[in-house]
C-alpha cells in the first residue's frame, strides 16, 4: 500500500439536479491508486448517478473532477477514456450482433485508418485475458455469451484501453456466487498492478470482502467515508439507510382455504415446459419456490399471470375450475402479480406514474366513466401510493423511468396490494433492491400474509425463501418437489432438490 | 419453350439485366450504408429524383458529365443533411421524415424543372456517358458484353460495391458503423459519437443514393421527365432486406431482379405474349421479388437498432 499516496481520482463538491430532484449534493471523495474504494448505498442514492457524471455521460451542474491531479472537463466520455476511466456499466454496452473482438476493438483505432488492426487487437486481448483471468473467445458473438462472460467482455474493454482507473457499476448483481468470486479475482489482480477501482454496490458482505474503503452515500449526500477495517457491516447499513435495520419477524398466522389450485397442468410452447405440475396456494401462507433460474419458474408464473394457457390440467380458484384463462381473467379473479422484470413487464418507461399506476384497472368506474379516463381520481390514486409506499420521486406525473429500481418496485407493490388480492405472484420481488427497499418489499409481503393473501414467492435467493417462507416447492425441470414445510430442509437438502436429485427418486 | 432458351442465350438480355441493375447498386447500397448506421431513409425515392433532375440540370447546362454526376451526389448528400438533422439530432420518426423527403425532393425537382424550362413539350436530351468496352474481357461471349461493355458508371457502380464491403468489414470505421446500427450506447461508451457517425452515413448513403438517380439520366435516358424513378428507391429498400444488409448479396439481389425486369420485356414479344395480358409480365419482377424475399429474408439479422433513435443518457 505504499502507493496509495497518489490520488487517482478526486471528486470535489459534485451537484447534480434532475428537475427538482437533487441526485447528488455536494459529493466529495478521492480514490487512491492501487486501491479498491466502494460505493455503498441504496437505490436512488446517487451512485449510479456520480458514477456517469464522472464517465461523461451526465453533465455536472456544480463541482470538480482531478483525474491524476488534472481536471476533467464534464460531458466528455472521450476525455474520460482518453484519461484512462474505465466503466463496466450495471445495463451492459455491447453490441449483441458483433464478436467479442469487434467490441473490443470499437473506437479504439483511428476512425480513418485503412486497417482494422485486428490481428494484433486479437493477440493482445488473449495476452490481457491471461493476465487478469478473464478466460473469453474473442470470436464469439456477444449474443452466444452468459452475462458474466459478457462483464468479462465489459471489463476487458477497459483494460483494452489501458484504463488506470475502473468504475464498476453493481457488478454482482447479475453474477453467480462463482462468477462474482472469480470477478474478485479479477479486480484483486488488477489491483496489484495498480490500478484503482470504484465499486459501486449495496451489498454488506461483498464491500466487506472487496473494499480497502467505503463511501457511504445517502439521499444524494455523503453519509460516512471509512475504512474497511474500522467498520461493519451493522454500521455501514445503518449509514445506508439513516435508521437501523429490521429483521423481518414472521409471524404464526391462522391459514385459510385454498386459494389457487392446480392440477397436473402441463404447458407447451414454454422453455421448459410444466410437467405434470400440481399446486396449492392457500390463503395466509406464504408458499416459496426455490430453484435455479430456467427451470420452468417462468412458465409457471406465465400460467398464474394469465400468461400462458395450460395444454392439459385445471386451474382451480377458490374451487372452481376456470376455463377462460387470460390475463384479464387472473386480474378479475384476485390474482395480483409483480413481474419478474419490472423495467419491461411491470411498468411502461415512458408513461407517468399514475399511468402506471392504473394501467390495470383503467376500466374499473373508478378510473373511468363511458370510456373516459377520470385522471383526477388516476392522480389522487397515484398520490396514496407515493404516500403510502414511500415511492421517492418528483410527482405523480414524473415519467417512471426516471425512477430507480427500487421506487419502480415499490409503486409496483403499491398498485398491487391496494387492491387486497387473493392471491399474489411474486416473482423475484427483491431482486436488485438496497437493504431498505428490500425490508419494505418483504414487510409489505408479511403483511400480506397477515391479512390473508394466498402468496408464490419465487426467487433464486435460497436465504430469502427459507426466511419468509411457511411451505417451501422446489422447481426443477418444470417439475415440482413435493411441499416442505419451515424449519424441516436445510439449504444443502434443498439444494440437492435443486440440482434435480429427489425428482429421479420419486419417479 | 424454345422462344424462352433463345432469350436465355441472347446477349442483349444479359445486357439489359446489367444496364437495369446499375442504378439501383447505387442506391441500395446507399441505404444500406443508413440502415447499417440504424437509419431507415425512405427519402430513397425523392433523393434517386433529386439526383436525375440535378445531374442532368448540370449537363444540360454545359458540365462534363462527371462534374454532373458529382453535382448529383452534392444534391443527394445536401438531402441526406436535412434527414440526418431530423433523424438524428431531433430524434424524429424516420418513416415521417424520409416520406416528408421523398415529396419534397420529388416536388422540387419538377417544379425546378417546369421553372428551369417551361417551353418544352419533348425532353431536351444530353450528350450521355457512350460505353467503355474493356478491351479482351468484353471478348468473353455473354458474360463480356454484359459485364464488361457498359459506361463507366456501371463500373463505378460494381466498384462501389467492393469499396463498401470492404469498408464495412475491415476498417475501423466500418466496425463503428455497424455498431452505431446494433447498439448506439456501445458506441457512446467508447468515447465515439453517434450523432457524428450516423449522420454521416445518411449523407454519405443518400450521395450514392443520388448518384443512382443520375445514372437514370446521365448513362441511360439521356433525358429527364417526370415518374423515370418509377418505385426503383422502394425497391432498393427492399433490395436491402433481401441483401440480409450486406453489400454482396444486395449487388446479387440487384441483378436478380434486373434480370427478371429484362426477362419479362422479352416475354412478352413471345407467343406465350400473345396470349397473355402483358401485365402479368409487368408483375413477374415483383412477384419474384417478393417470393426471394420471403425465402431469403427469414434468416436475415437486422440491425438491432435500426429506427431507433438514440438520446444520450436515457436509460
Amino acid at each position: 500500500m505504499s502507493r496509495a499516496s497518489t490520488v487517482a481520482l478526486r471528486l470535489s463538491n459534485i451537484t447534480k439536479r434532475f428537475g427538482p430532484v437533487l441526485a447528488n449534493d455536494r459529493v466529495s471523495l478521492e480514490v487512491a491508486q492501487g486501491e479498491v474504494l466502494a460505493l455503498l448505498g441504496e437505490n436512488g442514492a446517487g451512485k449510479t448517478t456520480l458514477m456517469n457524471i464522472v464517465f461523461g455521460h451526465y453533465t455536472a451542474d456544480e463541482g470538480r473532477i482531478e483525474v491524476f491531479g488534472a481536471p476533467l472537463p464534464f460531458g466528455q466520455p472521450r476525455s474520460a477514456l482518453a484519461r484512462g476511466l474505465g466503466m463496466v456499466h450495471q445495463h451492459f454496452t455491447l453490441a449483441e450482433n458483433m464478436t467479442v473482438l469487434d467490441n473490443l476493438l470499437l473506437g479504439t483505432r483511428p476512425l480513418f485508418a485503412l486497417r482494422s488492426g485486428r490481428a494484433a487487437g486479437r493477440k493482445r486481448v488473449l495476452s490481457l485475458a491471461e493476465e487478469y483471468g478473464l478466460r473469453i473467445d474473442p470470436d464469439m458473438p456477444v449474443a452466444a455469451l452468459s452475462v458474466g462472460e459478457r462483464q468479462r467482455v465489459e471489463i476487458l474493454k477497459a483494460l483494452y484501453r489501458e484504463a488506470r482507473i475502473l468504475i464498476l457499476d453493481e457488478p454482482t448483481a447479475v453474477l453467480t456466487p462463482q462468477e462474482a468470486e472469480g470477478l474478485f479475482a479479477t479486480l484483486r489482480r488488477a489491483v496489484k498492478r495498480g490500478l484503482s477501482i470504484i465499486f459501486i454496490s449495496h451489498k454488506l458482505n461483498e464491500v466487506m470482502a472487496i473494499a480497502d474503503r467505503v463511501v457511504v452515500l445517502r439521499q444524494g449526500r455523503v453519509a460516512g467515508a471509512l475504512a474497511i477495517s474500522q467498520t461493519n457491516p451493522a454500521e455501514l447499513a445503518a449509514m445506508m439507510v439513516g435508521n437501523d435495520v429490521p429483521v423481518p419477524v414472521v409471524q404464526k398466522t391462522r391459514e385459510g382455504d385454498v386459494a389457487l389450485r392446480l392440477r397436473d397442468v402441463e404447458t407447451s410452447g414454454q422453455r421448459p415446459d410444466l410437467r405434470g405440475l400440481s399446486l396449492e396456494l392457500v390463503a395466509g401462507r406464504i408458499t416459496g419456490l426455490a430453484g435455479v433460474s430456467g427451470n420452468g419458474q417462468a412458465a409457471l408464473a406465465a400460467l398464474i399471470a394469465g400468461l400462458a394457457v395450460p395444454c392439459s390440467g385445471r386451474i382451480e380458484i377458490a374451487g372452481r375450475e376456470i376455463r377462460d384463462w387470460s390475463p384479464a381473467a387472473a386480474i378479475a379473479q384476485g390474482i395480483a402479480r409483480i413481474p419478474e422484470d419490472r423495467h419491461h413487464a411491470g411498468t411502461i418507461g415512458d408513461f407517468t406514474l399514475t399511468e402506471n399506476a392504473v394501467l390495470e384497472r383503467i376500466r374499473e368506474p373508478r378510473f373511468s366513466r363511458s370510456g373516459w379516463i377520470d385522471w383526477h381520481a388516476a392522480r389522487a390514486h397515484a398520490r396514496t401510493l407515493i404516500a403510502g409506499y414511500d415511492i421517492r420521486c418528483p410527482g405523480p406525473d414524473a415519467r417512471i423511468r426516471l425512477l430507480s429500481g427500487g421506487n419502480m418496485q415499490k409503486l409496483i407493490l403499491g398498485r398491487v396490494l391496494e387492491e387486497a388480492p387473493a392471491v399474489i405472484l411474486a416473482n423475484q420481488p427483491v431482486r436488485g433492491l438496497d437493504i431498505g427497499a428490500l425490508r419494505f418489499v418483504q414487510e409489505k409481503l408479511l403483511a400480506a400474509r397477515r391479512r390473508g393473501a394466498a402468496i408464490l414467492l419465487i426467487s433464486e435467493d435460497l436465504e430469502e425463501i427459507m426466511a419468509l417462507s411457511d411451505v417451501i416447492h422446489v422447481i426443477s425441470k418444470g417439475r415440482l418437489s413435493p411441499g416442505f414445510a419451515r424449519g424441516t430442509m436445510r439449504s444443502t437438502d434443498l439444494g440437492l432438490w435443486m440440482a434435480g436429485r429427489g425428482f429421479d427418486d420419486a419417479a | 419453350m424454345s422462344e424462352i432458351v433463345e432469350i436465355l442465350a441472347s446477349a442483349s438480355l444479359w445486357i439489359a439485366m446489367v444496364r437495369i441493375a446499375s442504378p439501383l447498386i447505387f442506391a441500395t447500397l446507399g441505404e444500406l450504408i443508413c440502415e447499417r448506421a440504424g437509419v431507415l431513409n425512405l427519402g430513397i425515392e425523392g433523393i434517386m429524383v433529386a439526383g436525375a433532375f440535378s445531374g442532368w440540370l448540370a449537363a444540360y447546362a454545359g458540365m462534363g458529365l462527371w462534374p454532373a454526376v458529382a453535382v448529383a451526389c452534392l444534391t443527394g448528400m445536401g438531402f441526406g443533411l436535412l434527414h440526418a438533422g431530423l433523424t438524428v439530432l431531433f430524434g424524429l420518426s424516420q418513416h415521417v421524415v424520409g416520406i416528408g423527403i421523398t415529396l419534397l425532393a420529388t416536388s422540387s425537382s419538377y417544379f425546378a424543372y417546369r421553372v428551369a424550362l417551361p417551353e418544352v413539350a419533348s425532353p431536351p436530351k444530353i450528350e450521355a456517358f457512350q460505353n467503355w468496352p474493356v478491351p479482351v474481357l468484353s471478348q468473353i461471349t455473354l458474360i463480356g458484353p454484359a459485364f464488361f461493355d457498359q459506361t463507366p458508371m456501371t463500373y463505378l457502380a460494381f466498384g462501389l460495391a467492393g469499396l463498401v464491403s470492404w469498408l464495412l468489414a475491415r476498417t475501423p470505421l466500418g466496425l463503428a458503423l455497424r455498431a452505431v446500427g446494433e447498439n448506439p450506447a456501445a458506441v457512446d461508451a467508447q468515447g465515439l459519437s453517434v450523432a457524428w457517425l450516423r449522420s454521416g452515413a445518411v449523407i454519405a448513403g443518400s450521395g450514392l443514393m443520388a448518384m443512382g438517380g443520375a445514372f437514370l439520366t446521365l448513362s441511360a435516358f439521356n433525358s429527364f421527365f417526370f415518374g423515370m424513378v418509377n418505385g426503383r428507391g422502394w425497391i432498393c429498400i427492399a433490395l436491402v432486406v433481401f441483401g440480409a444488409w450486406r453489400p454482396g448479396k444486395a449487388l446479387a439481389g440487384a441483378l436478380l431482379f434486373a434480370g427478371f425486369d429484362a426477362l419479362q420485356i422479352r416475354l412478352q414479344q413471345t407467343t406465350l405474349g400473345a396470349d397473355l395480358p402483358y401485365q402479368i409480365f409487368l408483375m413477374l419482377p415483383y412477384l419474384l421479388s417478393i417470393l426471394a424475399l420471403v425465402l431469403s429474408s427469414r434468416r436475415a439479422s437486422v440491425p438491432a437498432a435500426l429506427m431507433r433513435p438514440f438520446r444520450k443518457g436515457e436509460r
